[in-house]
């Protein structure tokens, strides 16, 4: 194993150093950082030239050039790197190392909801195979395959931010959306659920009269205007998660799972009340490490109490449980700055911004409103990103569930008299899910490369501004910088994919016979 | 009660089986595809609406062949209109005093006029240009890239897919290794740098370099459909038979790697036409005053929320076009998959329970 690692390491250096070799060459031929000072009326303008061309040595041919960046850049492994200077005099380690956390931030939200839903969704539709519901899931994946991102971006922009805030000034939902959303809620569930037509026409109904009248409630205690949670709702969702855990880990029927789990939900709405205090103090980080410590110390130990057979599942159920209610409880706190957030003088009840990835002039501000803004800034990019990038993830997932569904194994499970719950959850979906982790992994650079474009759309400044600029500056350095960067993710999550792949599935071996 | 349906499930898999191989008797590998397509309803659906699509858009505008301001002569489009024609910005009748709103008129029953195009059916730009005539422009760009990019990259990524799959050994050590230089790099920057400096060369020309970098994936499926198939009896057979390696890459192995090869190209097809459109968004791409879809996106975004029309018709026809080559991706993959079977129809299920229970009874 540890000399697979070596070698494919090796190989990384190998790779780096040709793909740069290609993409310093390519670049530096088509680049004249001269040809603005060439059409220029500048008195001194031979001065310049020469200057420039002494400062860029460009009376070197480009691969000579590439041999002296690369000298600096090998500097890596006598720990003295020296990537070379950008045209404003900084260096590029630095303009790197300071985009690379907004571009994180960007493309790290949507990829976990992308991975969430697509995954949900494309197992939903494996598992209704042929139905209505699976049929229009292979449209909706296509459709959003065909989308361009700054075309998607454009529409989020107006009717995401700008009519959603004008709506939220007044948060009263009209008769024909509440009848309009709740059709769609009832049509999408009775759709997953399916069953004869009885069954269909009555989830129907179920679902579009509970919808119609939570709506009518969200609408008209303005709960838009004045979101909160507060301790009945995180008590009752609470419930509603660990009825929901517990069914899809353990099934029902385990009674020390439900107790362990309905535990958790009435420890996390107690410890609602000492988590203000705690969260609201001046190092609300310690705070949020310290409710989630408690959390888990609380749960491990509710579920060694409760159960005497099956622990490592039920302590896992049961963590899972807690932590999604310790989750409520932040969002809850910041339900609690909306109110100070949307009224400040810089947000002027705009909250969802269409553009920049914080609001700069924000200051002396809570916790937790800086928290806010920041997750208001992320909305629409995350939304336009995981659109584009889930559509893959449900095709993906829908197909190898279905691969896995036809396997000898499934046939055996299902023979000897497992529920289909434990036959899907346990034997078929974590088989689905050794495929996907690698899929995943191997996407990443490819996201980040992605978010070039939408960077440009909501004008954050991470890698993809930094890229533009290189590009348009003629700043070969810069832009060495980043395509190394990009490169090095590239193979970096590609061999983390490969030792994954042995990890979790046993049959394959790295390195092995080669 | 569902492991019932399971047992009826399996019954009917036997059943189901013994329709198709019926149906498949006696049938080339060739018209077994192609019907299995035929009947993808989705697939066959997309390549009229595409045929019709590229009909339409590549015949509306002038072919001015030769010297552009002196052609030696001109193929005249259905479209009165070029799209460098500046004709006279339209101000009547315009919602909300935008100006050059689009006179298309799809709905008869809401003013009682009928349908009619009008002069300017998707509307004018900021200087007056007609927008139809520009979007079409912007289409036949966008499609010209997208098979210009689909052929070459189809091309070499077959053939040195095969090289090195075929050959193995030291070419494909070095060609691999070529293939990992380009393939480590995400397309959108290759494309930009490429972009950033030849766009103003013209869209075929860009579209030419975005080839030669986009091969590489389609050539290591190629390659790992040569390494399983050149291990097979038939290649011994004919090479036992004299064939020359030209000779087998050519008859015996590229005819069975063909499947891949088309619904790769096809996936790559619609990905090309993306990042045609992303690069020319970005001001990479295709540059005034030529036109592509993306550049009319970026150039009119800001105009959204007063004239949505600029914005809406590029981006449908994008759409429209990516969506097909996807559906027909879709359709040539489960066409060329072995193990897809058809889903049985009603009729169907009911003939082989007639079967089955006839075969019963005797």
């Amino acid at each position: 194993m540890l000399a697979y690692v070596i070698r494919r390491l090796g190989a990384l250096v190998v790779i780096l150093f040709g793909s740069s070799f290609l993409l310093y060459n390519l670049s530096a031929v088509s680049t004249d950082p001269l040809a603005e000072l060439r059409l220029s009326d500048a008195p001194n303008k031979e001065q310049l030239i020469l200057n420039l061309t002494r400062e860029l040595r460009l009376d070197l041919p480009p691969p000579l050039r590439y041999f002296i960046w690369l000298r600096g850049v090998l500097g890596v492994f006598v720990g003295n790197p020296n990537f070379g200077l950008t045209r404003e005099q900084e260096p590029v380690v630095d303009a790197i190392l300071g985009a690379i956390p907004t571009t994180i931030r960007l493309v790290l939200v949507a990829t976990i909801v992308a991975i969430v839903l697509g995954i949900s969704l494309g197992i939903t539709s494996a598992l209704r195979q042929y139905t209505r519901f699976d049929y229009g899931m292979t449209f909706f994946a296509f459709l959003l395959f065909s989308l361009p991102i700054f075309w998607v971006a454009v529409l989020l922009k107006q009717y995401l931010a700008i009519d959603f805030n004008d709506f939220l000034v007044t948060a009263k939902i009209s008769p024909p959306w509440i009848f309009g959303l709740s059709m769609a809620a009832g049509f999408f569930w009775a759709a997953i659920i399916s069953g004869d037509r009885k069954r269909v026409i009555m989830i129907f109904s179920g679902v579009f009269v509970l919808n119609s009248i939570f709506l009518t409630i969200i609408s008209a205690t303005e709960w838009l205007s004045y979101p909160r949670l507060g301790p009945i709702a995180i008590a009752v969702l609470g419930v509603g998660i660990a009825y929901g855990v517990t069914y899809l880990s353990m099934g029902l029927s385990d009674k020390n799972a439900l107790k362990t789990t309905l535990l958790m939900a009435a420890v996390g709405t107690i410890s609602y009340f000492p988590a203000q205090p705690i969260l609201d103090s001046n190092r609300p980080r310690l705070g949020m490490l310290v409710l989630f410590i408690v959390l888990l110390v609380v749960s491990v130990a509710g579920a060694l109490l409760f159960s005497r057979i099956d622990r490592g599942p039920i302590i896992r159920t049961s963590i899972i449980t807690s932590s999604l209610i310790g989750l409520l409880i932040l969002l809850d706190k910041m339900m609690q700055a909306w109110r100070p957030y949307v009224e400040s003088d810089d947000v002027n009840y705009r909250p969802v911004a269409t553009i920049g990835q914080s609001t700069i002039w924000l200051t002396e501000v809570s916790f937790w409103v800086r928290v806010l803004d920041f997750a208001m800034h992320l909305v629409l990019p995350t939304l336009a990103l995981t659109l584009i990038s889930f559509a893959g993830y449900i095709r993906f997932s829908r197909g190898t569930l279905l691969d896995v569904l036809n396997q000898d194994y499934i046939r055996t499970a299902r023979a000897k008299g497992l529920t289909e719950r434990t036959v899907i959850m346990r034997h078929a979906f974590r088989n689905t899910m050794i495929p996907l982790t690698t899929i995943m992994v191997g996407d990443i650079a490819g996201i980040v490369g992605g978010a070039i474009i939408t960077e440009r759309v909501f004008g954050w400044q991470g890698m993809g501004t930094l890229f533009n600029k290189a590009i348009n500056s003629f700043d070969l350095n810069l832009l060495m910088g980043v395509i190394l960067f990009l490169s090095t993710l590239a193979i970096l999550a590609n061999l983390v994919a490969d030792l994954l792949y042995s990890v979790l599935d046993p049959r394959i071996r790295v390195g092995a016979g080669k | 009660m569902a492991r019932k349906d399971k047992a009826v499930e399996i019954v009917n898999d036997a059943n189901e089986n013994a329709i198709a191989n019926k149906e498949t008797e006696g049938l080339s590998q060739g018209q077994i595809v192609f019907r299995r397509f035929i009947r993808h309803r989705a697939a066959m659906f997309s390549v009229v609406f595409l045929f019709i699509l590229i009909t339409v858009v590549f015949t509306s505008l002038d072919w001015r062949i030769g010297n552009k301001d002196k052609p030696l002569f001109t193929i005249p489009g259905w479209w009165k209109y070029g799209f460098e024609d500046m004709p006279e910005l339209r101000y009547a009748d315009c919602p909300g005093g935008t100006v050059g709103c689009p006179t298309i008129d799809g709905i008869p029953f809401l003013d009682g006029d009928g349908v009619s195009l009008g002069d300017h059916p998707f509307g004018q730009d900021d200087i007056g240009r007609d927008y139809l005539a520009l979007v079409m422009r912007g289409a036949q760009r966008s499609i010209l890239v997208m098979f210009i990019i689909g052929i070459i990259a189809a091309t070499l990524g077959t053939v040195i897919g095969a090289v090195s799959g075929y050959f193995r050994g030291l070419v494909d050590a070095a060609l691999m290794r070529l293939v990992d230089f380009i393939i480590t790099v995400p397309v959108i920057i290759i494309g930009s740098v490429i972009g950033f400096h030849y766009g103003n060369k013209g869209a075929a020309f860009l579209a030419l370099l975005l080839g030669l970098f986009s091969w590489t994936g389609l050539s290591r499926l190629v390659r790992g459909e040569f390494l399983t198939l050149r291990e097979r009896e038939f290649v011994d057979a004919a090479r036992v038979a004299g064939a020359g390696n030209r000779r087998i890459i050519f008859k015996h192995i590229l005819p069975n790697a063909v499947g891949v090869i088309i619904v790769s190209v096809t996936l790559l097809m619609s990905g090309a036409i993306l990042t045609e459109t992303a690069l020319s968004y970005l001001g990479f791409g295709v540059v005034a005053p030529d036109v592509s879809l993306g550049l009319l996106i970026s150039t009119y975004q800001d105009a959204f929320t007063t004239r949505p029309w600029l914005f809406w018709y590029p981006g449908i026809f994008i759409i429209a076009i990516a969506l097909c080559i996807n559906f027909i991706g879709d359709g040539l993959r489960d066409a060329f998959d072995p193990r897809q079977r058809r889903r049985l129809s009603r009729k169907d299920k009911a003939n082989a329970r007639n079967m089955a229970s006839r075969t019963e009874v005797a």
